[in-house]
């Protein structure tokens, strides 16, 4: 039986132990037949310990969004271990102490220009980094918690978040003609270690799943990373620019 | 069960290696982050090492427990196969 990724060449990024919502995509994706290249920042040595992990270890790559030099060389390092790519996951986030879980109205400018940057503009960068290796019928995806509302704590990463979803727009409609679809995957809350950073991750979590029509394991990233797969997969051929609700159902309840 | 002096020698190695911390000052009674500073991260990272080394998992809620240098060499002890 042959998986729902076979032969497929994927860069993952956002994998930083294997508890990430990356992780977890990485590893699905393999047992659907995919073929794996990471990418880590930051803690590199943690980071390939936890490749190994996976059921094929899997190369690793430096990425810091915000470094020029790592872009503009990504599609060269990636080349190194495949010879193109179908589907890349951006799974990258950051915000200051200031823009997540403190007061929304302190937050200083250069904090959130910082959180936009690499939460959102960073989509951009890595497509822009990538395209080189894409052809027709290939996937971007990119992690989002949904921002058309307004969450406790989540704040400016909340605003960064927004900011992602237009990026996502507006980079369907640039890569379309590539063949290439464009997509988010906005997910529930899963304890991850970046779940854990946010403070006030409790009060976002607390009766998820209660209010989810079909309930709701914060423990449990599986179901996140099946959705990541499938879009990623041929099998969503004609969708793109969209947001794809993994969250239980709660986005379509009024509580 | 492993012998304890040995898995304090060998979690020293590993906070030297990912922390910085020299490994003669990484002692029992140490605690992780107020006594050698180490950050959240780097934490998981010497969890990480500690379950390749010593074959033992060592879930997030346990790791949020382990206070002391003395805490995981107990808990790795009690854990380890």
């Amino acid at each position: 039986m042959s998986g729902l990724l076979e032969g497929k060449r994927l860069l993952i990024t956002g994998v930083i132990t294997d508890a990430s919502i990356a992780f977890h995509a990485a590893r699905t994706a393999q047992e659907q037949g995919a073929q794996v290249v990471l990418t880590g920042f930051g803690r590199m040595s943690l980071i390939e310990r936890i490749a190994k992990r996976l059921p094929e270890p899997a190369p690793v790559i430096e990425l810091d969004v915000q470094n020029p030099e790592h872009l503009d060389t990504l599609a060269d390092r990636v080349a190194e271990h495949v010879d193109g790519l179908d589907g890349v996951l951006h799974s990258i986030a950051f915000a200051p102490e200031s823009c997540l879980g403190a007061p929304f109205m302190d937050a200083p400018s250069e904090d959130v220009g910082k959180a936009v940057d690499v939460s959102a503009y960073s989509y951009k960068a890595l497509a822009k980094a990538v395209l080189p290796l894409l052809s027709p019928g290939s996937a971007l995806v990119g992690m989002d918690f949904d921002a058309r509302v307004a969450w406790p704590a989540y704040n400016w990463m909340g605003v960064a978040k927004a900011a992602l979803e237009s990026v996502n727009r507006y980079l369907a409609r640039d890569l379309g003609p590539h063949g290439v679809r464009v997509n988010l995957v906005s997910a529930g809350p899963v304890k991850t270690m970046a779940a854990k950073s946010i403070p006030g991750f409790g009060e976002l979590e607390d009766g998820w799943g209660d209010r989810a029509p079909l309930g709701w394991d914060t423990t449990d990233p599986t179901p996140v990373a099946k959705t990541i797969c499938a879009a990623l997969s041929d099998w969503m051929p004609a969708t793109t620019g969209s947001m794809i609700m993994v969250d239980g159902g709660v986005h379509a309840t009024g509580q | 069960m492993a012998d304890k002096t040995e898995l304090l020698t060998g979690l020293a190695e590993i906070v030297e290696e990912v922390a910085g911390v020299a490994k003669d000052d990484v002692t029992a009674e140490k605690s992780f982050v107020d006594d050698l500073d180490i950050d959240s991260l780097s934490m998981v990272e010497i969890a990480v090492q500690a379950e390749d080394r010593f074959g033992v998992k060592i879930p997030d809620d346990e790791l949020a427990n382990l206070k002391t240098v003395g805490d995981a060499v107990d808990y790795v002890a009690a854990n380890s196969k």
